[in-house]
């Protein structure tokens, strides 16, 4: 399979688009550091309109780890679409161009075969992540500073300790890569059931689209299903910047708030990469293979 | 008969409210003895820990440090780290909270602040202009210290300092200060925070109406070394 994978990152890599989501990613980012940097004060005061009536902030609140969060807040909504271009083309791009009967012919099992195929997709969403890390957390550390994270939820506020912030970040990023990787199955799983690229990208894009709608959506109706759906889960990387507090409302540092929330998510998670992964090799193993 | 009764009248009121003027003239003293007491120091750096204790605000712990020119000049920085504290309380410390000049004090009777014996000096500011419109001061009369005030002001509501003295308490300078304000609520919308699931309703609960607090407890104290007014702008 070693080969094989091989093989399949470097059909990866060589292709044009799979630089284009490196690119897109690096432009996105730089947009939003440069505009931070030159009106950040302005963003920050919107947001703080109404904490600002009653309480004076002292301290630099725009600095790298707070400007690596709004990145991180506005684009894992966004790198799903980056991460279907690649993993919904890795069977049905094959199919498109008539090789995947060629690629059946070589002397390895067909869940070798998707197996390879998957794991080099996911090899692409982690250097994906990897990129945003460096040019969201680290090139942000560069430019704007460190300094405590200062953070307003929808019901509280939370000012995690400058000592305390970075371990959090390889958590969150490493909750991403699973939430990410979630989102490479669902396109991988959806590749199997075209001949062409563009229906399973769409699809897998319209899939994140509707469940992420209903996630968002506060009805009891969508309630009862939002705990299953993988969007719901896809957020909570978050919950590494919320930590508790004691009887005396003391920050216990180095403490999560709801670790069982991320357990919780991780496993929804996990079960969905399972169940597409699983699926997909399922179907591949019985499909009749005509193109 | 009727004359009589009004000189009867008039010596009881003149009587009255010669009491009240000797006794708000003792007021005055004694808001004078203290206001001279503080007055020794000039200026002060002090090095201390601060706690903002608000149901919605989880902060650390954070060292600050503290500046204070005579008669009111006064700077709280956080020594790295970002800090909350509510708005208009941070100017509000031990050189404000006895006016200037311009008041009028009255004496509102005798209370216990922890187990000192306290006079309470009601202080209404002469002008009408004034941010801060009533001033009740618990006056430790043997020490003459204050244990306790509570400040109402025009913009920023009603603060309560309550004040612990130690190795400092002949400058009039407490070690320890506990400052309460009341707290609005606070919510944001999940548009803007975009979070997908209900905060639970028992933590919502344990954010609400709560007096929030700042507590600084003051390790050091350098006084009279002649800060520079650069340092509070």
């Amino acid at each position: 399979m070693w080969e094989h994978l091989q093989i399949e990152l470097y059909k990866v890599f060589k292709r044009p688009r799979t630089y284009l989501s490196f690119a897109a990613i690096t432009a996105l980012i730089g947009v939003i550091q440069l505009g931070l940097l030159v009106d950040g004060k302005e963003y920050a005061d919107f947001v703080m309109a109404d904490f600002a009536n009653s309480f004076s902030v002292d301290g630099k609140i725009l600095n790298g780890y707070f400007i690596c969060y709004v990145i991180l807040q506005l684009l894992l909504v966004h790198v799903p679409l980056l991460i279907a271009l690649i993993a919904a083309d890795m069977i049905s791009g094959e199919a498109n161009m008539g090789t995947l009967r060629i690629l059946l012919t070589k002397p390895q099992s067909r869940t070798s075969i998707v197996m390879a195929k998957f794991i080099a997709s996911v090899i692409y969403t982690l250097l994906l992540l990897i990129w945003i890390a460096i040019m969201g957390l680290f090139l942000s550390m560069l430019i704007f500073g460190t300094d405590d994270l200062f953070l307003m939820k929808s019901s509280y506020v939370v000012i995690v300790k400058e000592s305390d912030v970075f371990w959090r970040y390889a958590g969150a990023f490493c909750f991403a890569a699973l939430a990410m990787v979630t989102v490479a199955a669902l396109g991988f799983f959806l590749s199997f059931f075209a001949e062409n690229s563009i229906g399973p990208i769409v699809a897998t894009m319209s899939v994140i689209i509707v469940c992420t709608i209903l996630s968002t959506m506060n009805i009891p109706l969508f309630n009862l299903i939002k705990p299953y759906l993988f969007t719901t889960h896809m957020i909570t990387w978050k919950e590494f910047f919320d930590f508790k507090v004691n009887d005396a409302n003391e920050a216990i540092i180095g403490s999560i708030q709801y670790p069982d929330k991320i357990i919780r998510s991780a496993t929804v998670l996990a079960v969905h990469i399972v169940l597409f992964v699983g699926s997909a090799v399922l179907l591949f193993r019985k499909k009749d293979i005509l193109s | 008969m009727k004359m009589k009764l009004n000189k009867k009248l008039l010596f009881l009121f003149t009587t009255i409210f010669l009491s009240v003027a000797s006794h708000a003239q003792d007021m005055n003293a004694l808001v004078m003895k203290v206001k001279a007491k503080l007055e020794k120091v000039k200026d002060y750096t002090a090095d201390g820990r601060m706690k903002t204790d608000v149901a919605f605000i989880k902060a650390p712990i954070g060292r600050v440090k503290v500046y204070f020119k005579s008669p009111d000049k006064f700077k709280l920085q956080r020594d790295g780290g970002i800090s909350v504290l509510p708005k208009g309380g941070v100017s509000i410390n031990i050189g404000s909270m006895i006016m200037q000049t311009g008041f009028v004090a009255i004496d509102a009777g005798m209370s216990t602040v922890g187990n000192t014996p306290v006079r309470i000096v009601k202080l209404l500011p002469e002008a009408d202009a004034g941010e801060i419109i009533l001033s009740t001061l618990y006056i430790d009369e043997t020490n003459l210290l204050i244990r306790k005030s509570v400040t109402t002001t025009r913009e920023n509501g009603t603060y309560e300092m309550e004040l612990q003295y130690g190795k400092y308490a002949s400058y009039g300078l407490p070690d320890k200060v506990l400052f309460s304000f009341n707290a609005k609520d606070y919510k944001l919308p999940k548009g803007i925070t975009l979070e997908f699931d209900d905060t639970d309703k028992a933590v919502k609960d344990k954010m609400k109406g709560k007096k929030g607090r700042v507590e600084i407890n003051y390790t050091a104290y350098t006084i009279n070394t002649g800060l520079s007014d650069a340092i509070f702008k």
